[in-house]
């Protein structure tokens, strides 16, 4: 059993939250009292049913304007997998809650009204699932009951669509027609697309190979903590303790530490306090070297064979995420996995209108919600992966100094 | 191994590693909020595997209501003792005394809303930047919602609306002074992945998660241990049954479930087949609204 996590994005028109209410109830993760819950809740509103939606609208705020405003994390296994779905807002005021909901994908479910087919907000979801280099996509054609699920609705937003993904390079990209409300092709394959040969949805999400999107080859293990007992018995212990973020170390595999450029040998490895031969990631583990040289917080251990990008100046695509605006020539913290410098934000090259991908003239003000090229400039070298390459050190955030918010997603070009 | 793939309880054992280290890494005096119940034992027993053999780069913190199972606080005891790492205690008791708060009246008169002053104090007395506590999200609508890294500010409040947005595995643990921050490393873990982790690694429990003889009063369909901290009222219904515990709170507001399960296995067995939620089955105080921990969170609650 391996985990699963994937965003679903969507508006509530399109019944994102009735389709994850209708996974968690026909999975049966949602419970007797949670139900209940529910029903007395539906019981104010007028139509009656219950409303699957309420399971996953958590604020107060959120229930009384019926509107997801922020990422929730919700739970369900199945005996093949384990699920993690974020559930993030739609619209295009919350598209920094749906890019960090994105971060942490390995999928994206990508729901369409089959009555409306491909609308803005479909291309903004798909553009912000590529920009997240998110591996895979399913496109899930909603609402099939509304449109008698007819095929040629149905084909006729697949070529639409398939025209979007080849815009933006989506590959893995799987279809499956759906009626959220009725929980047809959700779990089990409904009679209703007896033109449909695919598997249900949740098959889908068991069967779909996540285990290869995991990087074996470029050995990155960014340095969180230094264990250092000072005991007597272990006077010379010294572990570098962190999380193989990708690749795989070998005791004896010769290490540079970034940015210095050190070199050393791994003497030896640990994982959970045992002593391994190897360890790879996603494990967290503790490195020991065979020379006694400077490593701290914030420094990379690579293997030799395989240097990251170091630079003090980093092209990115950056989402803004604050509503201050961004300011040019300020002074931000930058931080890239245990890595904290300062930095400065040079030039603003152009901003990526997130509805159609394509470069507008730099704005005077990058507002919140903004997506755009800079240059970033920070007062140490950054070891560092291009994004699309090894999205676990190509990701980097900006944090205001004074307010200590994080302002700033930066995929690193 | 050899495969190069990890189950999904060594994923969430290396994340969860991975959020301890960065508290490790970002605060000057963080702390581990310590109760006695299964979430936060399994948080100890991945601070050995994220920090041995150097000691913990915190102390555990219990807040005692003085409403706490013996079974619970023995065992809490024990395990500080065993593993050579320094527990602070401190008392509602002491807080409602000191800062002359009215105790809350009723049959299951809970301290559970105290607990808040004196977790305060007890943060301000020591400047912890960071309490490191066993939340998940699986367990409550509000905390689905709440960031692993979540500040509050000098009023230890959380505020929903104002969250940092929380990218990749990157935890932004920047704050003011005053200010602290609730760092949640096993938010991923569902109740049965906690069960699942701690039959795995053979971890050892307070005794009253297993079925036991309680005398127990039947309240609105839950029961409720009998203890001089419950009211007894002549037309209450009292039974000795065989229960056991699916957390452990205070004895005034943890209901028990009937069980006849004696290990793990069983237990898990019974947590698979059951029809109600963790908290749904046994927290009395949750009930009250459809808010209740949103806003108890807003106000400091952890």
């Amino acid at each position: 059993m391996d985990i699963l996590r994937f965003i679903t994005a969507g508006s509530v028109d399109d019944g994102k939250s009735t389709l994850i209410g209708r996974l968690l109830y026909d999975s049966k993760s949602i419970m007797i009292d949670q139900l209940e819950a529910i029903e007395k809740q539906t019981k104010n509103r007028d139509d009656g049913e219950i409303d699957l939606a309420l399971l996953t609208d958590g604020l107060r705020a959120e229930r009384e304007q019926g509107i997801t405003i922020d990422v929730a994390y919700k739970y369900f296994s199945t005996p093949k997998r384990k699920f993690i779905i974020a559930d993030a807002p739609g619209h295009i005021q919350y598209t920094r809650n749906m890019v960090t909901g994105a971060s942490n994908s390995d999928l994206a479910i990508i729901l369409i009204d089959a009555r409306h087919g491909v609308v803005e907000q479909t291309r903004r979801h798909s553009i912000i699932a590529s920009l997240l280099n998110i591996p895979r996509v399913i496109v899930a054609v909603n609402k099939m009951d509304l449109v008698n699920f007819s095929q040629d609705v149905y084909n006729n937003i697949l070529i639409d669509y398939a025209a979007v993904a080849q815009t933006l390079g989506l590959k893995n990209v799987t279809y499956i027609p759906i009626s959220a409300l009725n929980g047809d092709n959700i779990v089990e394959a409904s009679t209703h697309f007896s033109w449909y040969d695919g598997k249900p949805l949740l098959q889908i999400l068991e069967e779909v190979p996540i285990y290869n999107d995991i990087n074996l080859t470029d050995a990155r293990f960014p340095v969180q903590y230094v264990i250092r007992p000072q005991t007597e018995a272990l006077h010379d212990y010294r572990g570098y303790a962190g999380k193989i973020v990708s690749g795989i170390y070998r005791k004896g595999d010769a290490i540079t530490i970034q940015p210095s450029g050190i070199s050393s040998t791994i003497s030896a490895i640990e994982v959970g306090g045992i002593e391994v031969a190897e360890a790879f990631a996603p494990q967290s583990a503790v490195l020991h070297l065979t020379d006694d040289v400077d490593v701290s917080r914030g420094d990379l251990i690579t293997l030799t064979d395989n240097a990251p990008q170091v630079s003090n100046e980093l092209e990115v695509l950056l989402c803004w995420m604050d509503s201050k605006p961004l300011q040019v020539g300020s002074k931000y913290q930058l931080q890239i996995n245990s890595r904290l410098v300062r930095a400065v934000v040079k030039e603003v090259q152009y901003k990526v209108n997130v509805n159609s991908l394509l470069q507008e003239a730099a704005p005077e003000k990058v507002q919140l919600n903004d997506i755009i090229k800079a240059t970033i400039k920070t007062a140490a070298p950054i070891p560092y992966d291009s994004y699309q390459h090894l999205r676990v050190n190509g990701g980097a955030i900006l944090i205001d100094e004074t307010s200590h918010v994080t302002v700033g997603a930066c995929m690193i070009q | 191994m050899s495969n190069y793939r990890l189950n999904y309880l060594d994923q969430l054992e290396s994340e969860s590693i991975h959020i301890l280290r960065e508290v490790a890494g970002q605060f000057e005096r963080p702390a581990l909020l310590f109760s006695g119940g299964k979430d936060s034992i399994t948080l100890v027993h991945l601070a050995l595997k994220a920090f041995r053999p150097g000691k913990f780069p915190f102390p555990l913190v219990h807040i005692d209501t003085g409403h706490n199972f013996q079974e619970a606080l023995d065992y809490r005891d024990a395990l500080a003792e065993s593993i050579g790492e320094k527990l602070i205690v401190r008392h509602v008791a002491d807080t409602i005394q000191a800062k002359k708060l009215t105790e809350p009246k009723g049959k299951f008169a809970s301290r559970n809303a105290l607990q808040t002053y004196t977790l305060l104090d007890t943060i301000e007395e020591f400047q912890f930047d960071a309490c490191i506590g066993g939340a998940r999200r699986d367990e409550e609508k509000a905390r689905a919602k709440e960031r692993i890294f979540s500040v509050r500010d000098e009023f230890g409040q959380w505020n929903p609306k104002l969250q940092r947005p929380e990218l990749w595995n990157t935890y932004n643990g920047r704050i003011d002074k005053g200010e602290n921050v609730r760092a949640f490393p096993i938010s991923n873990w569902t109740e049965l992945d906690i069960w699942n982790y701690i039959r795995r690694e053979k971890i050892a429990l307070p005794s009253i998660y297993f079925a036991h003889e309680r005398e127990v009063l039947e309240y609105e369909g839950q029961l409720v241990a009998v203890s001089e901290f419950v009211d007894l009222e002549p037309t209450d219904k009292v039974s000795t049954k065989r229960v056991r515990y699916r957390t452990v709170g205070d004895m005034t507001c943890t209901a028990a479930v009937e069980s006849s399960a004696s290990n793990i296995d069983d237990i898990i067995s019974e947590i698979i087949a059951t029809k109600t939620s963790e908290r749904g089955e046994t927290r009395i105080d949750d009930k009250v609204s459809e808010a209740a921990m949103e806003d108890r969170k807003k106000n400091g609650y952890f």
